[in-house]
């Protein structure tokens, strides 16, 4: 046989093998026991930047490490208002308040009183780490990789090529640890600022490590925070700050083993990108062992994981819904979850229409293939999707996105009456309800304050309205007619939107980052609701760093803005409009830079307050003073849509736990029947395009012949 | 022909120092440390002392180019451009901005654009030459009339058509290959199957157009008529002549592309989840990570000029009476 009739032999072997190979011809996952196993498949889009607890605050990185790694507490996975729970934690802590001269105060003490306050924790006793090689000692309890040979890294590649691993106790040194690691210079953390001005020594202890490494950590103590026996440690915060209890419950202060720095501390193993920001090490039901960004992250389930039961208590609905039907089972369910890279929509929607993901959010452009309103206004599935058997899950958002004026801006900032009734007049133009119908397929709630739905001080109902832009007929609200805001405009000195000083329409400028061509017909909208009032409004697109600096040298006139719950606290919503966070004055996150001394005083009042009918009537005095000032056209807070297969159970929204893996199920069976059903090829097709094909070719082919088999006569 | 081949490389050094110099101040220009610093730590909560911290770990407290501070050579040696830049020229990529060994993530990328690249040119090339070969054949018939029809079709349609499209109808409705995906070994062949049979089909209208163009003009040369006064029939002349003598512009123009298959494609890596360094270069850009845009830039630099020294060098291989001197 010659050369290329061996080649081709072996490439239709080797395409036919490939078909055989599967049941189906484009199943993306190779076909092994996993099938019958309770694996989880997901996406990403982006690779997360870090998996350190440290680093890690977006998103796209939680949805890893909240996996992995294990605070002492969590947020109830079903009960509702969100309720925290231990994790780790034994039970919730201790808190001590102290005055300035360390008496102890009672827990009624007010904020002007408490000097700092201790949180005593006490955790659970037998929480053992995943086995991991930084871990692994020999029988004279040595550790076998903490000073690597060359030798030992002849063959390492991965951290799955280390031949040996190890586990150990849980201990509150390793809770402390991390804290202590949030001050490292080498690790950057984004809370590590923030940090220092809660957490009594922080900032002492950050000079103190400066010039020393990360394995110098262990050995160098900290002021605030103490390790008290081997299962309690304190933690002492400057003054009274109850919202440090949220904090307690993020990655941020997830225990992290001395020996995990120690190990990847080695140069050897940075070079070959064996990192603690790579390869996570933590108590969680989770544990990474793929790590290929490019391609895709695959967690087992932790072989140490402690004890963890599905929870039996939830929302009353939760019941009915099936949320309890395995209430007091052992967690987690799914053995094994893989997450592949997809960047496009498209094809991840496919895939998921074909099973071979088991829950999908969605993309505008499949937005009317998935979803319909009904006449009632309801959201309903499509009937393809309903054939399918996939659910629909809608969820609003613990967010909220705003157009926000520059407060220190001579045209529509300050606290005049004419500027006051020029921003209010354009929180009434511009129609949210619109935009969201228009831009979001209705996928939002226009916002009526600054606190979204789900987070204390948010009310429903004729009292939730801003009275501001909104009326109230009929039980339901309804946008000011646009006279109001033209009548504002007059009082304001702009009557028909006419500049006094320049005789011409009003300029006001908008800066955003925002330049795409998606982005152009948003714009579009914005600029045609200020013409409403008669206002010209200049779009000022830039980059985002110009933007950035805009922003912080307060230089933006009008900007688009948002801001997503750190924990579900009113405070942590308000202190947006907390003149001390002015951003262009003090580098805070106050963006408009608002200043307003009732409003701050009233913030500061609220903060130190716990949920109450006392600190609601507070939150409500706020709302009213930022309404009526109207700093932001409180814009929208988005509602996420999220699709499922019938096989996959336990699904319930919690937006503020990101640990929500543990919970969830999978019936591996039902899958593969399913998927095996809508996935059958079809040949057909190919086979007619080959005979078309043949039958184009075969004349000319005849012609051909036939033309060279003539003579010249 | 090593005195050139020496000479080529010793031209490499100042293009690629200005490669250098000028991808340096087009970053800067647009991104400030700061800007980098900010976009690595996060949006939340994000303070000058944690930028300043962040700049000082990373080397990007120093000036740009030129250290006013210090004295002597340290002027140069003292900046951003010294400490980051210049170290490429011995390929020491070094740590990416986001802390990521950045010549282990080539290494470990670049492969998957190579298993996609290289089968898209080699079955690419060649059915390329076979349609245009066949042009040629059956020229001034239907069938070539139809070809260059369809040809022109298909180079009027852009390649994001033709893989939404491929992967729509074969992934989804004919459900003959994954939609998208990768992976290692013998099993990356099925994920490979679309991405390759897109590319060759979107670019066999333009291939096989100038394929055929090069036919023509060899197919009126004397020798072919020689050729055929000998005897020889119409397909030994086209396969044994013709094709032998179209085969140096054509192979030239191969090796030029072949040291860059390793660099990928944005867009088929993007829509297919293959793990190439095709979006590695634009995901840096959009992350504001200077060093990994250096590098690539840097590497995609070293490897046209490569791409050309071999293609003067497939000149005298293909070619005797070429001669490099």
């Amino acid at each position: 046989m010659i050369v290329w009739q061996k080649l081709v032999f072996f490439i239709l072997c080797t395409v036919f093998l490939s078909a055989c190979n599967d049941q189906v011809l484009n199943n993306p996952y190779p076909t092994s026991p996993e099938d019958q196993q309770a694996v989880l498949y997901s996406s990403f889009s982006g690779r997360p930047k870090h998996l350190d607890p440290a680093k890690a605050y977006s998103s796209n990185e939680y949805a890893f490490i909240a996996q992995i790694y294990e605070p002492p507490f969590q947020y109830h996975y079903l009960k509702r208002p969100y309720e925290l729970e231990p994790l780790t934690a034994k039970s919730m802590p201790e808190i001590h308040y102290f005055d300035a001269a360390g008496q102890l105060l009672s827990e009624t003490s007010t904020s002007d009183e408490v000097a700092y306050s201790d949180y005593i924790i006490e955790i659970k006793s037998g929480i053992q780490f995943q086995p991991h090689p930084a871990l692994a000692v020999n029988q004279q309890g040595q550790y076998l990789y903490h000073q690597l040979s060359p030798t030992q890294l002849t063959n390492i590649q991965l951290l799955g090529d280390f031949k040996q691993t190890g586990t150990r106790e849980l201990t509150a040194a390793d809770y402390v640890q991390q804290i202590k690691r949030l001050v490292h210079p080498e690790i950057s953390s984004p809370v590590a600022e923030l940090m220092k001005q809660y957490i009594v020594g922080l900032g002492d202890y950050a000079q103190t490590i400066k010039d020393k490494p990360r394995i110098a950590l262990k050995d160098n103590g900290i002021n605030g925070v103490e390790v008290l026996d081997k299962y309690h440690y304190k933690i002492r915060i400057k003054g009274k700050y109850p919202q440090f209890i949220f904090w307690l419950a993020m990655p941020f202060f997830a225990p992290m083993p001395w020996e995990a720095d120690e190990f990847y501390s080695q140069k050897a193993l940075i070079d070959k990108n064996i990192t603690l920001d790579w390869q996570p090490l933590g108590t969680g039901p989770y544990m990474l062992e793929e790590n290929n960004p490019n391609l895709r992250m695959v967690m087992l389930k932790n072989p140490n994981f402690h004890d963890e039961f599905y929870p039996s208590e939830g929302e009353p609905e939760d019941k009915a819904s099936g949320m309890l039907d395995d209430a007091g089972k052992r967690l987690p369910f799914i053995d094994k979850a893989i997450y592949l890279l997809e960047k496009e929509t498209i094809p991840y929607w496919n895939k998921f229409l074909q099973g071979y993901y088991d829950g999908s959010g969605i993309a505008s452009d499949s937005f009317d293939q998935a979803v319909q309103f009904t006449g009632e206004g309801e959201v309903a599935l499509t009937e393809s999707m309903q054939a399918q058997g996939i659910q629909l899950q809608t969820a609003v958002n613990s967010s909220t996105f705003y157009m926000g004026f520059n407060m220190l801006d001579s045209v529509i900032g300050g606290s005049s009456e004419p500027a006051r009734k020029l921003r209010q007049a354009i929180a009434i133009a511009v129609d949210y309800e619109e935009y969201i119908s228009i831009f979001n397929n209705g996928r939002g709630v226009a916002a009526q304050g600054v606190i979204p739905p789900g987070i204390f001080g948010y009310s429903t109902g004729e009292q939730g309205v801003n009275h501001y832009v909104y009326d109230w007929h009929n039980e339901q609200m309804q946008r000011k007619p646009l006279a109001t805001a033209i009548k504002l405009m007059q009082e304001a000195g702009y009557a028909n939107g006419v500049d006094p000083v320049s005789g011409e329409s009003l300029v006001l400028y908008l800066d955003t980052p925002a330049s795409g061509p998606d982005d152009r017909a948003r714009l579009n909208w914005y600029r045609k609701q200020f013409t409403k009032l008669g206002i010209q409004l200049v779009i000022r697109a830039t980059d985002y760093n110009r933007f950035q600096q805009k922003m912080r040298n307060g230089n933006a006139q009008i900007f688009m803005w948002g801001w997503n719950a750190d924990y579900p606290d009113p405070e942590n919503f308000f202190f947006l409009l907390y003149g001390p966070n002015a951003k262009a004055v003090h580098g805070g996150e106050n963006a408009g830079n608002y200043q307003n001394p009732e409003f701050d005083r009233l913030f500061k009042k609220m903060s130190y307050m716990s949920n109450s009918p006392e600190r609601l009537a507070v939150i409500r005095q706020m709302q009213e003073l930022i309404r009526y000032d109207a700093p932001w056209v409180f814009g929208l807070h988005p509602k996420s849509f999220s699709l499922y297969h019938s096989w996959y159970h336990n699904l319930k929204p919690n937006l503020m736990a990101n640990n929500g893996l543990k919970y969830r199920r999978i019936e591996a069976q039902k899958r593969a029947q399913l998927r095996e059903q809508w996935n059958q090829p079809v040949f057909w097709p190919i086979v007619l395009i080959v005979l078309l094909l043949i039958a184009l070719i075969l004349p000319a082919i005849r012609s051909f012949q036939h033309r060279a088999k003539e003579t010249i006569k | 022909m090593f005195n050139y081949i020496l000479r080529r490389i010793l031209y490499a050094f100042p293009l690629l120092l200005g490669v250098n110099i000028l991808t340096f101040m087009l970053f800067f220009i647009v991104n400030s440390p700061d800007d980098m610093a900010r976009m690595q730590l996060g949006q939340k909560h994000v303070t000058e002392q944690a930028i300043d911290n962040w700049k000082l770990q990373r080397g990007y407290q120093l000036p740009l180019l030129i250290n006013q501070e210090v004295a002597g050579l340290e002027k140069i040696k003292q900046t951003i451009f010294y400490q980051k830049s210049l170290r490429l020229f011995v390929f020491g990529f070094g740590i990416s901005d986001s802390g990521r060994h950045i010549g282990a993530d080539i290494q470990q990328r670049m492969w998957p654009s190579l298993a996609v690249a290289l089968p898209s040119l080699l079955v690419g090339l060649l059915v390329n030459i076979s349609v245009a070969l066949m042009m040629v054949l059956f020229r001034q018939s239907y069938l070539e009339f139809s070809a260059i029809v369809l040809c022109i079709i298909i180079m009027s349609i852009s390649s994001l058509f033709y893989i939404i499209g491929g992967q729509f109808i074969m992934g989804k409705l004919l459900m003959l290959v994954p939609i998208s995906g990768y992976d290692t070994g013998i099993n990356a062949f099925k994920f490979l199957i679309l991405p390759v049979l897109i590319s060759v089909v979107s670019g066999v209208g333009a291939g096989a157009r100038w394929y055929r163009t090069l036919f023509l003009e060899e197919i009126e040369q004397d020798y072919v008529r020689t050729a055929r006064a000998k005897g020889l029939t119409e397909t030994q002349v086209l396969f044994k002549h013709v094709l032998k003598n179209a085969m140096i512009p054509i192979l030239t123009g191969v090796v030029v592309v072949l040291p860059l298959l390793f660099m990928g494609s944005l867009i088929t890596e993007s829509f297919f989840s293959i793990p190439g360094l095709g979006s590695y270069t634009i995901d840096a850009i959009n992350s504001q990570d200077f060093a990994i845009v250096r590098a690539m830039v840097f590497l995609g630099s070293v490897l046209y000029i490569i791409g050309l020294l071999l293609t003067d060098i497939s000149y005298t291989l293909v070619d005797p009476r070429v001669r490099l001197s």
